[in-house]
Protein backbone atom coordinates (compact mmCIF):
# COMPACT_ATOMS: atom_id res chain seq x y z
CA UNK A 1 0.00 0.00 0.00
CA UNK A 2 1.71 3.20 -1.08
CA UNK A 3 1.13 6.64 1.11
CA UNK A 4 -1.11 9.19 0.44
CA UNK A 5 -0.51 12.66 -0.45
CA UNK A 6 1.95 14.84 1.46
CA UNK A 7 -1.12 16.97 2.42
CA UNK A 8 -2.86 13.97 3.47
CA UNK A 9 -0.08 13.15 5.63
CA UNK A 10 0.62 16.51 7.16
CA UNK A 11 -2.72 16.94 8.24
CA UNK A 12 -2.72 13.25 9.69
CA UNK A 13 0.85 14.00 11.74
CA UNK A 14 -1.36 17.09 13.76
CA UNK A 15 -4.58 15.35 13.92
CA UNK A 16 -3.83 12.05 15.11
CA UNK A 17 -2.77 12.55 18.43
CA UNK A 18 -5.32 14.93 19.34
CA UNK A 19 -7.96 12.17 18.13
CA UNK A 20 -6.41 9.85 20.59
CA UNK A 21 -6.42 12.32 23.61
CA UNK A 22 -10.23 12.76 22.53
CA UNK A 23 -10.47 9.01 23.35
CA UNK A 24 -8.59 8.81 26.11
CA UNK A 25 -10.83 11.74 27.28
CA UNK A 26 -14.06 10.04 26.43
CA UNK A 27 -12.43 6.37 28.03
CA UNK A 28 -11.42 8.26 31.76
CA UNK A 29 -14.66 10.59 31.82
CA UNK A 30 -17.03 7.91 31.01
CA UNK A 31 -19.03 7.81 33.97
CA UNK A 32 -18.92 11.73 33.75
CA UNK A 33 -19.90 12.52 30.58
CA UNK A 34 -21.49 10.66 27.45
CA UNK A 35 -18.93 8.14 26.12
CA UNK A 36 -17.34 5.19 28.23
CA UNK A 37 -15.32 2.49 26.49
CA UNK A 38 -16.78 0.99 23.75
CA UNK A 39 -16.52 4.92 21.65
CA UNK A 40 -13.45 5.91 23.48
CA UNK A 41 -11.91 2.38 22.17
CA UNK A 42 -13.55 2.68 18.86
CA UNK A 43 -11.85 6.86 18.84
CA UNK A 44 -8.40 5.19 20.08
CA UNK A 45 -8.16 2.74 17.45
CA UNK A 46 -9.53 4.83 15.21
CA UNK A 47 -6.47 7.20 15.49
CA UNK A 48 -4.40 4.42 14.54
CA UNK A 49 -5.75 3.64 11.62
CA UNK A 50 -6.03 6.97 10.15
CA UNK A 51 -2.28 7.02 10.78
CA UNK A 52 -1.90 3.49 8.74
CA UNK A 53 -3.93 4.41 5.66
CA UNK A 54 -2.30 8.15 5.36
CA UNK A 55 1.36 6.63 5.54
CA UNK A 56 1.89 3.02 4.30
CA UNK A 57 2.36 0.17 6.36
CA UNK A 58 5.95 0.12 5.11
CA UNK A 59 7.08 3.61 6.29
CA UNK A 60 5.76 3.36 9.56
CA UNK A 61 7.69 -0.70 9.69
CA UNK A 62 4.72 -2.70 10.85
CA UNK A 63 6.12 -5.69 12.63
CA UNK A 64 4.05 -7.50 10.19
CA UNK A 65 2.32 -8.86 13.18
CA UNK A 66 -0.62 -8.19 15.11
CA UNK A 67 0.77 -10.19 18.41
CA UNK A 68 1.03 -6.99 20.69
CA UNK A 69 -2.80 -5.80 20.23
CA UNK A 70 -3.88 -9.24 20.65
CA UNK A 71 -2.22 -9.88 23.63
CA UNK A 72 -3.44 -6.29 24.97
CA UNK A 73 -6.83 -6.92 24.21
CA UNK A 74 -6.84 -10.77 25.61
CA UNK A 75 -5.20 -9.80 29.13
CA UNK A 76 -8.13 -6.91 28.99
CA UNK A 77 -10.84 -8.75 28.93
CA UNK A 78 -9.12 -11.14 31.59
CA UNK A 79 -8.73 -7.60 33.92
CA UNK A 80 -12.41 -6.97 33.40
CA UNK A 81 -13.26 -10.67 34.48
CA UNK A 82 -10.98 -10.85 37.45
CA UNK A 83 -12.35 -7.36 39.02
CA UNK A 84 -15.90 -8.71 38.70
CA UNK A 85 -14.55 -11.75 40.22
CA UNK A 86 -13.28 -9.81 43.00
CA UNK A 87 -17.17 -9.00 44.69
CA UNK A 88 -18.00 -12.81 43.86
CA UNK A 89 -14.69 -13.57 46.68
CA UNK A 90 -15.17 -10.61 49.21
CA UNK A 91 -16.98 -12.34 52.67
CA UNK A 92 -20.53 -11.93 53.50
CA UNK A 93 -21.66 -10.28 50.47
CA UNK A 94 -20.19 -12.68 47.60
CA UNK A 95 -22.52 -10.69 44.06
CA UNK A 96 -20.74 -11.14 40.90
CA UNK A 97 -20.23 -7.38 39.58
CA UNK A 98 -20.63 -5.94 43.01
CA UNK A 99 -19.54 -2.78 43.24
CA UNK A 100 -16.86 -2.64 46.06
CA UNK A 101 -14.83 0.46 45.63
CA UNK A 102 -15.72 3.17 47.66
CA UNK A 103 -18.24 5.35 45.46
CA UNK A 104 -16.88 9.10 46.48
CA UNK A 105 -18.92 12.29 45.87
CA UNK A 106 -21.02 12.21 42.32
CA UNK A 107 -19.33 14.24 39.68
CA UNK A 108 -15.66 13.91 40.89
CA UNK A 109 -12.95 12.26 38.41
CA UNK A 110 -12.42 9.12 40.97
CA UNK A 111 -15.56 8.38 41.82
CA UNK A 112 -18.12 5.52 41.28
CA UNK A 113 -16.13 2.80 42.79
CA UNK A 114 -15.03 0.35 39.84
CA UNK A 115 -17.07 1.65 37.26
CA UNK A 116 -14.20 3.41 35.77
CA UNK A 117 -11.81 0.95 35.96
CA UNK A 118 -14.32 -1.53 34.17
CA UNK A 119 -14.64 1.74 31.65
CA UNK A 120 -10.34 1.80 31.20
CA UNK A 121 -10.68 -2.35 30.06
CA UNK A 122 -13.41 -2.50 27.88
CA UNK A 123 -11.88 0.62 26.16
CA UNK A 124 -8.47 -1.04 25.89
CA UNK A 125 -10.48 -4.06 24.25
CA UNK A 126 -12.87 -2.12 21.94
CA UNK A 127 -9.70 -0.40 20.61
CA UNK A 128 -7.27 -3.26 20.59
CA UNK A 129 -9.75 -5.08 18.84
CA UNK A 130 -10.95 -3.35 16.17
CA UNK A 131 -7.04 -2.51 15.53
CA UNK A 132 -6.32 -6.11 15.66
CA UNK A 133 -8.72 -6.93 12.78
CA UNK A 134 -7.58 -4.07 10.83
CA UNK A 135 -4.29 -5.52 10.99
CA UNK A 136 -5.28 -8.72 10.17
CA UNK A 137 -6.35 -7.75 7.37
CA UNK A 138 -3.59 -5.31 6.18
CA UNK A 139 -1.03 -8.01 6.82
CA UNK A 140 -3.67 -10.79 5.26
CA UNK A 141 -3.39 -8.61 1.90
CA UNK A 142 0.25 -8.34 2.03
CA UNK A 143 1.00 -11.87 2.29
CA UNK A 144 -1.46 -12.78 -0.59
CA UNK A 145 -0.02 -10.78 -2.84
CA UNK A 146 3.67 -11.71 -2.26
CA UNK B 1 -39.07 18.68 15.15
CA UNK B 2 -41.71 15.79 13.90
CA UNK B 3 -40.96 16.78 10.03
CA UNK B 4 -37.17 16.74 10.20
CA UNK B 5 -37.21 13.37 12.14
CA UNK B 6 -39.51 12.77 8.94
CA UNK B 7 -37.45 13.81 6.64
CA UNK B 8 -34.35 12.23 7.81
CA UNK B 9 -36.25 9.03 8.00
CA UNK B 10 -37.55 9.37 4.43
CA UNK B 11 -34.06 9.90 3.40
CA UNK B 12 -32.64 7.03 5.07
CA UNK B 13 -35.01 4.69 3.78
CA UNK B 14 -34.24 6.17 0.14
CA UNK B 15 -30.74 5.28 1.15
CA UNK B 16 -31.26 2.02 1.64
CA UNK B 17 -32.96 1.14 -1.42
CA UNK B 18 -30.41 2.39 -3.47
CA UNK B 19 -27.82 0.75 -1.87
CA UNK B 20 -30.24 -2.55 -2.21
CA UNK B 21 -30.88 -1.65 -6.42
CA UNK B 22 -27.16 0.27 -7.48
CA UNK B 23 -25.43 -1.41 -10.13
CA UNK B 24 -21.91 -0.48 -8.81
CA UNK B 25 -20.94 -1.51 -5.34
CA UNK B 26 -18.79 1.54 -4.46
CA UNK B 27 -21.91 3.77 -4.87
CA UNK B 28 -23.88 1.25 -2.93
CA UNK B 29 -21.51 1.05 -0.10
CA UNK B 30 -21.55 5.15 -0.39
CA UNK B 31 -26.01 5.54 -0.08
CA UNK B 32 -25.38 2.53 2.54
CA UNK B 33 -23.51 5.79 4.77
CA UNK B 34 -26.23 7.74 4.01
CA UNK B 35 -28.32 5.47 6.93
CA UNK B 36 -25.45 5.23 9.03
CA UNK B 37 -24.81 8.61 9.21
CA UNK B 38 -28.62 10.00 9.17
CA UNK B 39 -28.70 7.65 12.30
CA UNK B 40 -26.20 9.72 13.99
CA UNK B 41 -28.56 13.03 13.66
CA UNK B 42 -31.63 11.29 14.50
CA UNK B 43 -29.48 10.18 18.32
CA UNK B 44 -28.75 13.50 18.53
CA UNK B 45 -31.91 14.85 18.01
CA UNK B 46 -33.39 12.53 20.04
CA UNK B 47 -30.89 13.40 23.28
CA UNK B 48 -29.03 10.11 22.82
CA UNK B 49 -25.34 11.63 22.63
CA UNK B 50 -23.34 8.38 23.58
CA UNK B 51 -25.39 6.29 21.18
CA UNK B 52 -24.25 8.94 18.69
CA UNK B 53 -20.95 9.09 19.65
CA UNK B 54 -20.37 5.38 18.98
CA UNK B 55 -22.36 5.41 15.60
CA UNK B 56 -20.38 7.89 14.24
CA UNK B 57 -16.96 6.36 14.99
CA UNK B 58 -18.21 3.04 14.27
CA UNK B 59 -19.99 4.09 11.14
CA UNK B 60 -17.00 5.93 10.03
CA UNK B 61 -14.58 2.40 10.44
CA UNK B 62 -16.52 0.29 8.99
CA UNK B 63 -17.63 2.49 5.78
CA UNK B 64 -13.76 2.49 5.72
CA UNK B 65 -13.07 -0.72 5.56
CA UNK B 66 -15.89 -1.70 3.26
CA UNK B 67 -14.65 0.79 0.56
CA UNK B 68 -10.68 -0.78 1.22
CA UNK B 69 -12.14 -3.97 0.28
CA UNK B 70 -14.66 -3.15 -2.84
CA UNK B 71 -11.38 -0.95 -4.27
CA UNK B 72 -9.24 -4.07 -3.78
CA UNK B 73 -12.20 -6.51 -5.37
CA UNK B 74 -14.23 -5.59 -8.01
CA UNK B 75 -16.27 -3.37 -8.25
CA UNK B 76 -19.23 -4.57 -10.49
CA UNK B 77 -21.95 -6.83 -9.34
CA UNK B 78 -22.08 -10.15 -10.30
CA UNK B 79 -25.71 -10.50 -12.70
CA UNK B 80 -28.32 -12.69 -11.81
CA UNK B 81 -31.39 -12.93 -13.37
CA UNK B 82 -34.03 -12.73 -11.14
CA UNK B 83 -37.74 -13.44 -12.44
CA UNK B 84 -40.61 -10.84 -11.72
CA UNK B 85 -43.42 -12.58 -11.93
CA UNK B 86 -47.04 -11.43 -10.57
CA UNK B 87 -47.06 -13.45 -7.99
CA UNK B 88 -44.70 -12.00 -6.41
CA UNK B 89 -45.72 -8.62 -6.65
CA UNK B 90 -48.95 -9.90 -5.34
CA UNK B 91 -47.58 -11.63 -2.42
CA UNK B 92 -45.36 -8.71 -1.67
CA UNK B 93 -48.14 -6.25 -1.35
CA UNK B 94 -50.32 -8.20 0.66
CA UNK B 95 -47.69 -8.91 3.34
CA UNK B 96 -47.06 -4.90 3.29
CA UNK B 97 -50.38 -4.26 3.75
CA UNK B 98 -50.55 -6.41 6.81
CA UNK B 99 -47.38 -4.82 8.36
CA UNK B 100 -49.04 -1.45 7.98
CA UNK B 101 -52.27 -2.57 9.69
CA UNK B 102 -50.56 -4.45 12.52
CA UNK B 103 -48.23 -1.39 12.76
CA UNK B 104 -50.82 1.26 13.25
CA UNK B 105 -53.02 -1.25 15.59
CA UNK B 106 -49.67 -1.39 17.75
CA UNK B 107 -48.77 2.02 17.90
CA UNK B 108 -51.95 3.52 18.35
CA UNK B 109 -52.76 1.67 21.24
CA UNK B 110 -49.20 3.81 22.59
CA UNK B 111 -49.26 7.08 24.24
CA UNK B 112 -47.14 10.04 22.13
CA UNK B 113 -44.15 9.41 21.16
CA UNK B 114 -40.97 10.12 23.58
CA UNK B 115 -43.34 10.89 26.60
CA UNK B 116 -43.90 7.52 27.34
CA UNK B 117 -41.49 6.76 30.51
CA UNK B 118 -42.02 2.73 32.12
CA UNK B 119 -42.29 1.99 35.63
CA UNK B 120 -38.96 0.29 34.88
CA UNK B 121 -37.35 2.47 33.39
CA UNK B 122 -38.23 5.00 36.70
CA UNK B 123 -36.70 2.25 38.64
CA UNK B 124 -33.30 3.20 37.35
CA UNK B 125 -33.74 6.26 36.81
CA UNK B 126 -34.38 8.17 40.17
CA UNK B 127 -32.11 6.36 42.05
CA UNK B 128 -29.28 5.78 39.41
CA UNK B 129 -27.00 8.20 40.40
CA UNK B 130 -27.48 7.17 44.14
CA UNK B 131 -26.80 3.94 43.59
CA UNK B 132 -24.13 3.77 41.35
CA UNK B 133 -22.48 6.89 41.84
CA UNK B 134 -21.88 7.47 38.16
CA UNK B 135 -22.89 10.74 36.89
CA UNK B 136 -23.66 9.81 33.43
CA UNK B 137 -26.39 7.43 34.18
CA UNK B 138 -25.57 5.53 31.16
CA UNK B 139 -22.64 4.40 32.16
CA UNK B 140 -23.97 3.70 35.28
CA UNK B 141 -26.36 0.71 34.15
CA UNK B 142 -23.66 -0.51 31.39
CA UNK B 143 -21.19 -1.68 34.04
CA UNK B 144 -23.43 -1.86 37.04
CA UNK B 145 -27.15 -2.30 36.71
CA UNK B 146 -26.00 -4.55 33.35
CA UNK B 147 -22.49 -5.79 33.84
CA UNK B 148 -23.63 -9.27 32.83
CA UNK B 149 -24.44 -7.71 29.49
CA UNK B 150 -21.20 -6.01 29.11
CA UNK B 151 -19.12 -9.01 29.47
CA UNK B 152 -21.27 -10.53 26.90
CA UNK B 153 -20.65 -7.72 24.44
CA UNK B 154 -16.77 -7.67 25.53
CA UNK B 155 -17.11 -11.39 25.24
CA UNK B 156 -18.54 -11.33 21.51
CA UNK B 157 -15.83 -8.84 20.46
CA UNK B 158 -13.47 -11.25 21.81
CA UNK B 159 -14.56 -13.92 19.87
CA UNK B 160 -14.89 -11.82 16.71
CA UNK B 161 -11.28 -11.08 17.15
CA UNK B 162 -10.51 -14.90 17.06
CA UNK B 163 -12.44 -15.77 14.48
CA UNK B 164 -10.63 -13.08 11.76
CA UNK B 165 -7.07 -14.19 13.10
CA UNK B 166 -8.11 -17.94 12.92
CA UNK B 167 -9.25 -17.10 8.70
CA UNK B 168 -7.23 -14.50 8.22
CA UNK B 169 -3.66 -15.25 9.33
CA UNK B 170 -1.89 -17.35 6.30
CA UNK B 171 1.04 -17.67 8.79
CA UNK B 172 -0.33 -19.81 11.73
CA UNK B 173 -1.74 -22.36 8.60
CA UNK B 174 1.93 -23.26 8.07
Amino acid sequence: MKGMTVIVQKVTQIMCGIIFLYGIYIIVHGHLTPGGGFAGGTIVAGSFILLIIAFSSEFLALKKEETGSSILESSAILIFLVVASIGLLLGGIGIFFINFLPKGTIGNLISAGIIPIFNIAVGIEVAAALLTIFLALLIYRDEVIK
Amino acid sequence: MWILLTVLLVLMIGGAIFSLEAKDLLSAVIAYGIVGFGLVILFLLLQAPDLALVQIVVEAITLIIMIAVILNSTREEVKTKSKRTAAYVVIAIVFAGLFLYFFNRVTGSLSTFGEHMLRMSQAYIEPGAATTGSANLVTGVIFDYRGYDTLGEATILFTAVIGVLTVLRVKGRR
